[in-house]
């Protein structure tokens, strides 16, 4: 038994009880709603930050009435029957580009500084938007940036409030010491009374978080991501949870970051622990796989080559083939 | 055959006259011009004494900027170096301590700054992808030196003045 769903005009059957969002990421392309507080590896995610709203045209096949506001895709469940629009609705377009104002509202526009550009949902929100100017005359709420442990650092500033964080704690801890406190415009992600988090999977925090509110300490300002070259790698981690499947980011011959692999929508694929992301910093501790694939429309594919591409003339001449014959057998360029 | 222009002209290799085998007049004459120069305005100028004014939108040396209050403008955010085609831009960041903050604006700066003036075609992307007003070609012609390494300009002779000097 499955249900029939058009997105956009492209039609999908998905299982019953599956939402609008991950129907769209099924057919994949342009037409997958962006998400800051969804997160498919967390339970309860979503619903927050409303930059997934979709238009649904069509109710189901039953009632073909059209929803009368927009909907939050993350957290609406498909009917049998059910149009929805995404970027065909002017109107999608227009609501998105007022919750990217929203969520720029108290967040400072301080991307050169901050180690998340690059990388950053938030960043790539406001560029497709084109929202680059505020309207908001009043202050940004601002606050001193606190360490949680010594390997995470915590820019409450730039939070957006999308619970990720806490989903992660929720989820990997049983006793969570992070989470939300006060209400409203004075909410603020904290540890209680800075507390140190002292879990082994602590350090998934930063690769949750859609900004760069939380960070890590041991990146911090050490280069930025657009100048690094990404490389899956993997090792054999004692941690029973952790299967040691990471990205390590490279700085000439040194690691300088560990992440945890992300998929295309920016989701980690599996949760790493904080033995493999702040202390194997040596290409010696890790077996190498090959260069990471990163979308062309990427900043961080600026300047990599992925392969050697021999040119025209190369290609036709047998003499400067065999003397190139090095260089095109090297998966990339050095 | 006549030629299709019709301007060609027929030389006559007459024999000299005495006057033109003393040689005497024509070098008198070649002076005149000579002397005739010196009272004319210079068509060079002596640089680097003496410089030309350059067009508004000239492009020269680099300078790092600083704000009103006399802090680095420079965040170290990467952007000049990714723009430059030539890669010669090369920076490390470093964090601003408590105490630093006349010294600099932003909570990161540049440690380490270089421009490989050999690499730099001038092009002026750096200046164009800055964020912070913190980079302008607006310097002299970059002067000649002896060695490679020499062309290399940390910030030591980028960064402008500080304002109380």
């Amino acid at each position: 038994m499955s249900v029939k769903v058009t997105i956009d005009g492209i039609s999908i059957e998905v299982e019953p009880g599956t939402t609008i969002l991950n129907a769209a990421r099924k057919i994949g392309g342009d037409i997958v709603p962006p998400a800051m507080c969804y997160y498919s590896k967390l339970e309860g995610s979503g619903g927050k930050c409303r930059t997934c709203l979709v238009k649904v045209s069509k109710g189901s096949e039953k009632d073909p009435r059209p929803m009368p506001k927009l909907v939050a895709s993350c957290r609406t469940t498909v009917m049998d029957g059910m149009e929805v629009q995404n970027i065909t609705s002017p109107e999608v377009i227009e609501a998105r580009k007022g919750v990217v104002e929203m969520l720029l509202i108290n967040h400072p526009l301080d991307c050169p500084i901050c180690d998340q550009a690059g990388e950053c949902h938030l960043q790539d929100l406001g560029y497709e938007h084109g929202a680059a100017k505020t309207r908001y005359e009043f202050d940004r709420r601002t606050f001193e940036r606190i360490d949680i442990g010594d390997k995470i650092q915590l820019h409450m500033n730039r939070c957006i409030l999308c619970y990720r964080c806490v989903f992660t704690a929720d989820q990997i801890t049983e006793q969570r010491v992070h989470g939300v406190l006060n209400r409203g415009d004075h909410a603020e992600i904290s540890t209680y009374i800075q507390k140190a988090v002292d879990n082994d999977f602590s350090g998934n925090v930063i690769d949750v978080c859609p900004v760069g509110a939380l960070t890590d300490k041991t990146f911090r300002f050490k280069n930025r991501v657009w100048f690094t070259k990404p490389v899956e790698a993997h090792r054999d981690c004692d941690h029973e949870k952790c299967n040691g499947k990471v990205t390590l980011w490279y700085k000439g011959e040194d690691v300088i970051r560990v992440t945890a692999r992300k998929d295309v929508y920016g989701e980690v694929e599996e949760f790493i622990c904080n033995t493999c992301r702040f202390d194997k910093k040596k290409t010696s501790d890790w077996v190498i796989e090959g260069p990471r694939k990163v979308s062309h429309k990427s900043v961080i594919s600026a300047n990599h080559y992925e392969t050697m591409k021999p040119l025209p003339v190369v290609k036709q001449n047998p003499l400067l083939q065999e003397a190139n014959k090095e260089q095109f057998e090297r998966e990339t360029r050095l | 055959m006549e030629s299709l222009s019709n301007k060609k002209k027929v030389l006559e290799a007459k024999p000299l006259t005495l006057a033109e085998k003393a040689y005497l007049p024509a070098i008198v004459r070649g002076m005149g011009i000579t002397l005739k120069h010196f009272f004319k305005k210079d068509v060079t100028i002596r640089y680097p004494e003496q410089k030309r004014e350059f067009s508004e939108n000239f492009r020269g040396m680099h300078s790092l900027k600083r704000d009103e209050q006399g802090r680095e403008r420079c965040t170290a955010c990467g952007l000049c170096a990714l723009s430059c085609p030539a890669e010669a831009i090369t920076m490390t960041a470093a964090e601003r301590q408590p105490g630093e903050e006349n010294l600099y604006r932003e909570e990161k700066y540049a440690a380490v700054y270089e421009i490989n003036m050999l690499r730099c075609i001038f092009c002026g992307l750096c200046e164009e992808a800055c964020p912070k007003e913190a980079i302008y070609l607006d310097g002299d012609i970059v002067p000649s030196e002896f060695i490679r390494k020499d062309f290399i300009y940390g910030k030591d002779k980028l960064v402008e003045a500080p304002l109380n000097q």
